[in-house]
Order: structure tokens, then sequence, then C-alpha cells
């Protein structure tokens, strides 16, 4: 059995090899042939890794006392991953930023510019920090709530690596100009291909680690997870049908077009948000509140009801970012209507996440890793008001199209994703290293409140700029005239502009200090000057 | 488990988006729609490649002060030939739907060189490079095959004649360019980059700039007929 899933992995790398030599030999532009080489090279990496994986002895799933041997090498490789990306992804916004601020920094060149540079961040951050905070946190949590080791030998690593080369593929490419212009889904058909294969191993990885759990239930956190990596993989392969122009070339065409592709992408792009950045995080959310808390989950029952409210009705979310267009008005109706009910199962998701600190309230001043966390659910909550609030026709008149949407995204994105990440990662360091606790309590402090105020400025900035902006295109001068040509309008916006910077900068010196923390505490540093060792808060989690 | 959710999270995506396909007032029926020529494809792929979609919307909202400023509200059947379409989520800079013909080749010319040449308060960047480098023209005939395979009518004789046709609608002396505007009505040819000695990407991302918007014949559409959503 073992023999034969290393022959089948050694198969799929040599095969895989053999098309990179395709790709490179007979590449048709000069991305695809970087892109070939690069692939290459990760399949002969791969199969010699495989060999490696195949010649040591195979992990025992158990250890000598019957406590399940889990698999804490792919959960490390994970959180150092996350790091490594958030710091490039959030250093990239901060860039992009300055650029909206100081346009010179784009430097004219067609490598520099905004429109390369602006999916290079927002993939990083969803995609390679997310994305990589998810399949950490899910190897994490679904070995330990099944009691169980991680299913497969080489599939786990496959997924890993698997899945920073498509990071690396993506972000290069929309460097060199390869894209496929769809928002949160730019790259190119191979890349997509690549990513599927991945996908379809991580999502087998995940189902056969269930299969063979020891607890018989599946705690609710892995649901999430499993509704997360389900429908990312629907919606990818949707929104991603082409056809390229050549198997040796870049480029292809969307196989939808005009209105069809509109809702589709939006439809894609929406549910991105709910399933990646929301339903996965909530598995987050799910495992760690409860263990850095020491409390149980609030309501099992409320969890139920939400996720499956939470899942069916996030679906039909997607017209409300095509108000007013050429989009037939009953979709944009029945998907503002959608989105108004989908404040529900949000806010269940927030009390239940909130309410499991009854009892443990306390803990709020005493550990700022479990007050990192409460407050990214808080955070939840307010954007999933927000985005109900926007998706009303009437409101999203104004805010469409403005900085009040990037504002909306980024108190999501900084505060629920961001923070909910950083405390996982927090709580994850010292268990999976097996050290005693984190470096420093109080650099974890630091970062809380430097990222807290970064992101305040960031979104009082964004609303600001955003609402004026969308009042001034509107108003109207006593004559019956537009008031403000367009470029008045952005003339405005500089001020905020380069407040959202600072707050940006704010946030990356807050991933920096995270960072260091982190590095420290894998090297079983213990800061001296902090006698916190006893508390109850950080005492190492158990299993 | 796993079935029961797929079947819950694809049940809001087949309600809304496969009715789009079958309904036949979801793309009105009007004059004037056309596809894009191979030169404005080229320019259009020029467009995409450097992320202009990051900052520029192509969709005209039916708002007042939106059809006061850009004009026209944008119809599903302006974007029917768009794989994948243009609409945009963000205006850092104003819509393009309807861009077409309202500045001169120069002013473009200028304002992608250097936009603070025209527009001093602009934080658009610069994109002097479009006019350095020749427009890969050799590639175009695939391109508009695999559109015609996806569903946009282009003949053969348009796939044919692709390459030539390119090269033709940015040199008004040549022998092709009545068969450019033959095969393409409305195209416009002209030596958008005002340099004779090449074809350039500047010329392609011109000649698409100067055809948003401008194919549908509005005197011969009515809102209120029969294709009214």
């Amino acid at each position: 059995m073992r023999v034969a899933a290393n022959c089948l992995w050694l198969g799929l790398f040599g095969a895989g090899g053999l098309y990179g030599l395709l790709m490179v030999q007979r590449a048709v532009d000069l991305g695809f042939l970087l892109h070939g080489i690069l692939f290459l090279a990760f399949c002969l990496a791969a199969v010699a890794l495989t060999v490696r994986l195949a010649l040591s002895p195979p992990p025992a799933r158990a250890l000598p006392d019957d406590r399940p041997h889990y698999n804490d090498a792919i959960v490390r490789a994970g959180v150092i991953a996350s790091t490594f990306w958030g710091l490039i992804g959030f250093a990239a916004g901060l860039w992009i930023a300055l650029q909206l601020a100081f346009p010179a920094l784009n430097f004219d060149l067609p490598w520099t510019n905004f429109g390369r540079l602006r999916p290079v961040h927002t993939s990083a951050v969803i995609f390679a920090f997310g994305g990589n905070v998810l399949i950490a946190t899910s190897f994490h949590v679904v070995q330990r709530t099944c009691r169980t080791r991680l299913a497969g030998h080489v599939a786990p690593w496959f997924v890993f690596w698997g899945y920073q080369l498509f990071i690396v593929l993506a972000a290069s490419g929309y460097v060199l100009g390869i894209t496929q212009s769809k928002e949160y889904a730019e790259p190119e058909w191979y890349v997509d291909l690549w990513l599927t294969l991945v996908w379809v191993a991580y999502l087998l990885v995940f189902m056969a680690t269930l299969a063979r759990r020891r607890e018989p239930h599946i705690y609710v956190a892995n649901w999430f997870f499993l509704a997360f990596i389900v429908t990312v993989a629907m919606l990818h392969l949707v929104n991603n049908a082409a056809l390229p122009v050549s198997f040796f070339g870049s480029k292809s065409y969307i196989a939808w077009a005009g209105v069809q592709d509109a809702l589709t992408q939006w439809w894609y792009g929406h549910n991105a948000v709910g399933f990646f950045l929301t339903a996965g995080f909530l598995g987050i959310m799910y495992y760690f509140i409860p263990k850095q808390a020491e409390r149980p989950v609030y309501s099992y029952r409320l969890s139920i009801v939400h996720f499956w409210a939470l899942i069916f009705l996030y679906i039909w979310a997607g017209p409300h970012h095509l108000h007013y267009t050429a989009l037939p008005d009953w979709a944009q109706t029945l998907g503002m209507t959608f989105s108004v009910m989908l404040w529900m199962p949000s806010w269940g998701g927030m009390i239940n996440g909130l309410m499991t600190l009854s009892g443990a309230w306390d803990k709020l001043r005493t550990d700022p890793v479990l007050r990192m966390l409460v407050v990214s659910v808080a955070f939840y909550g307010m954007s999933t008001f927000e985005g109900p609030l926007m998706s009303i026709k009437a409101v999203n008149a104004l805010s469409h199209y403005t900085d009040w949407t990037v504002g909306h995204v980024h108190s999501g994105a900084l505060g629920w994703v961001g923070f909910v990440s950083f405390g996982a990662l927090y709580v994850l360091a010292p268990v999976v290293w097996r050290r005693e606790r984190l470096y420093s309590q109080r650099l974890v402090e630091w970062h809380f409140w430097i990222s807290s105020i970064g992101i305040v400025l960031y979104i009082t900035a964004m609303w600001v700029s955003g609402i004026m902006q969308g009042l001034m295109w509107r108003a109207y001068d006593s004559l019956g005239f537009l008031e403000y040509s367009f470029v008045e309008t952005v003339e405005a916006m500089h001020p905020f502009y380069v407040i959202r910077a600072l707050g940006g900068a704010l946030f990356v010196a807050g991933a920096l200090i995270m960072a260091y923390n982190l590095w420290r505490t894998t090297r079983g540093d213990i800061r001296e000057s902090e006698p916190l060792a006893g508390s109850p808060a950080m005492a190492p989690a158990a299993a | 488990m796993l079935v029961v959710t797929l079947i819950v999270v694809s049940i809001g995506g087949l309600v809304e988006i496969v009715p789009l396909y079958y309904l036949d007032s979801t793309v009105e029926k009007v004059r004037g729609m056309r596809p894009y020529t191979p030169l404005e494809l080229v320019g259009r792929n020029i467009y995409i490649r450097e992320g202009c979609y990051n900052c520029h919307s192509q969709m005209v909202r039916s708002l007042r002060d939106e059809v006061d400023r850009y004009g026209h509200y944008s119809l599903a059947a302006e974007s029917m030939y768009d794989h994948p379409f243009q609409w945009g989520s963000k205006r850092t800079g104003p819509d393009l739907a309807r861009v077409g013909g309202r500045y001169s080749d120069d002013w473009h010319r200028e304002h992608l060189i250097r936009p603070k040449n025209v527009v001093p308060e602009s934080i658009m960047p610069g994109y002097p490079f479009l006019q350095e480098r020749p427009a890969e023209l050799d590639a175009v005939e695939a391109d508009l095959r695999a559109n015609a395979a996806l569903g946009v009518p282009y003949t053969e004789e348009m796939i044919a004649n692709a390459r030539a046709d390119a090269a033709a609608q940015a040199d008004p002396e040549s022998d092709g360019a009545e068969a450019v505007m033959a095969r393409y009505p409305k195209a416009q040819v002209r030596d958008f980059d005002g340099n004779p000695d090449m074809v350039s990407e500047m010329d392609a991302m011109i000649a698409y700039l100067q055809m948003l918007g401008t194919l549908v014949d509005f005197d011969a559409f009515r809102a209120e007929g029969e294709a009214l959503r």
C-alpha cells in the first residue's frame, strides 16, 4: 500500500517534470518559459523529497503510550510560511498604499506599477498568508479534535509545497503581466489547474483524517474547514473556466462573457470572502478561542444552526457587487435580500465566539493572545453588520466604486482575519515547537496595540474618503451641473491616502514584532523579565 | 456531510446565474455591436496585462450623476463579447465605458506617457514603455480563433486576415485600411501614436480606448422597448 502510494507520487512528479520540460522547450512567451523552469525545478525537488520520505521508516500513528503521534512538522512549516507571507503581503499593501499617496513610487516601469502590484498584495494576503494559516490550522485542528495522526505521508507535504508553488507562480505572473484580470482569481489557466490538483489532495488528506478519527463526533471547527475546502473548489473551477490560446503559452480567454461573467466572478468573489475568509476562519475561531479561554463552546446548537444558514445564504450574496449595473434587476434584488439575511448567521457566529468567554472575561486583562482572538470576533461582528448595510441598493449607490468598500474589506481583513490568525499563530507556536510558552507576552501586547491603532487609522480614513468621494461625485451646483470634476475628487483624497498608509505601516510594524516573538519562541527563548510562566493562561496548551 | 454541503452551497448559484444564460431579456437587442478589431483586442489585452481594471470601471450605473458625467448607462449588450468582462469594482480613476472619442489620440498618448502632463493632479502611473514596444501582432490570429471558439462571431475571413488587419488599422495609407472598415463597422483607422514606423503597444492601447462605448447606436435603442429589463 505504502509502496504503491510512493510509486504513484513518483509517477505524478515524473509526469509533471516531463510537462515542465515541454513547457520550457515549447514556450511561446517569456513568462511561460520562466514558469516552466520553476515548475521543472519543483518536480525534481519533489521527486528527491519523495524518495527521501520513501526510504525513511514510516511514522507510527501512535506513540508507545498509545497517545496519537501527531504530525506537527507540517504545522510548524505552516506557521513559518504564514508569518513569512504575511510580512510580504502586508508590506506589498503598504507599498501600493504609498503609491496612491505618492504616485512617483510607481517608477513608470511595467513591473512596478500599481495595476500589477495590487493583485500581488491581494493574493499575498488572502491566499499566501490566509491560505497558509488555514492549511496549518486545519491540519492541526483536525488531528487534535479527531485524536489521530494526519493521513498520508507524502500527501500533506505535497499540499504544503504545492501550495507555495502556486503562490510563487501567481505572484511572479502578475509582475510579468500574466493575469486573467478577474479579481482574486487573477492566476492564469495553468496555475489554476495546478491549484486544483493541490486542492484535491488537501481535501483528500482532510477527509481521510476525519475518516480515521478516534472520537465519536466531528468537532464543529472541522465542519467549517470542510465547507471551506469543498466550496472553494467549486467556485474556483467554475469561475476560472477558460480556453488557453496555446497549451504552451500563458494567455487564455475566460469561457463566460459580459454580464454572465460578471455575476460568475462576483459569485466567486463574494464567496472567496464567505468561505475562504469567513468559514475557514470561523473554524479557527471555534478551536482556538475555547482552547485559549479554557471554556467549552457557548452553544453547540447555535453552531449547527448558524453553520447551515451561513453556507446556504452566503452563496446568494454575489449580485450586491453589481447594483445598478447591467445585471438584471431581479438578480440585484435577490442578492441584496440574501445579503441582508446573512447578517443573522454571521452574528450567530460572533455571539457564539464571544459568549464562549462566559466566566472567563477576566482573562482579557491578563492574556493578550486571548484578547487578540476576541477583538477579532468583535471586528467580525462589525464588518458583517457593515456588509449587509452596504448591500442595500440605496447605500450601495453611494458606497460602490469608492474607498468605503476598501475600508470595509480591511476592517474584515485586518481586524477579523488578521487578528484571529495572529492569535492562532501565537497559540500554535509553543505547542508545535513544544515550548513552555511564548518568548514574550509583553511583545504580544505591543503587537496588539500597535496593530489596533493601525486598523482604526486605516478604516476611519477610508470611511471618510469613501463617503466624501461618493458625495462629491453626485453633488450638483445651483444651476444643475455636476459640481466637481473627477480629478477634483481625486485631489481631495490625498490626506486620507497618507493616513491610510500610516495605519498600514503600523500594522506592518505589529507583524514584524510578531515575527520576532515567534522566532524567539521557536528557539526556546523566554524573556527573563516576564514572570508569567506560572499564570494559567500561559501554561502550554495540552492536547 | 460533504455531499449535503455541496448541495446546500450550489443552490444560490444555480438560481441566480443559470437563468442569465437563457432569459432573452438579460442582454438587450441593440444595433451596432461587433467583435473587437484585432488591434483593439491586442490593446484590450494590454489593458488587462497592466491591471487597468484595478482603478477604472467600465460600467456606467443607471444613476443620474453617472449618466451626466459619463453618458448613457451601460447596457449588458455592450460587453457581450468581453471574455472576461472589465466592469471593474473601484474608481480610483474615472469610468472608461464611454471614453472613446472624448479625447484626441495626442491627448491619450501624452496622458499614457506621463499623466501629469495633461492632468496635473493625476495619481495614475505613467506607461512610457508602451510607445517603445512593438505590439505583438503575430499571435493575434490565435487570439481571434480562441474567442471564436467561445462564441464571439469572428468569421473565418476575419481570422485569416487578423494580422494584416491589425497592422492596417494603424496605417491609414495602407491598402488594407478599407478592408478593416468593411469587416469591422465603425472601426477607426489612424496612426494612433503618431509614429508611422512601428505598430506599437501605444497604437493598440489607444485604438482600444478610442472605441470604448462607441459601438451601440443609441438613436435606435429604446430602453422602454421589449428589451427593457
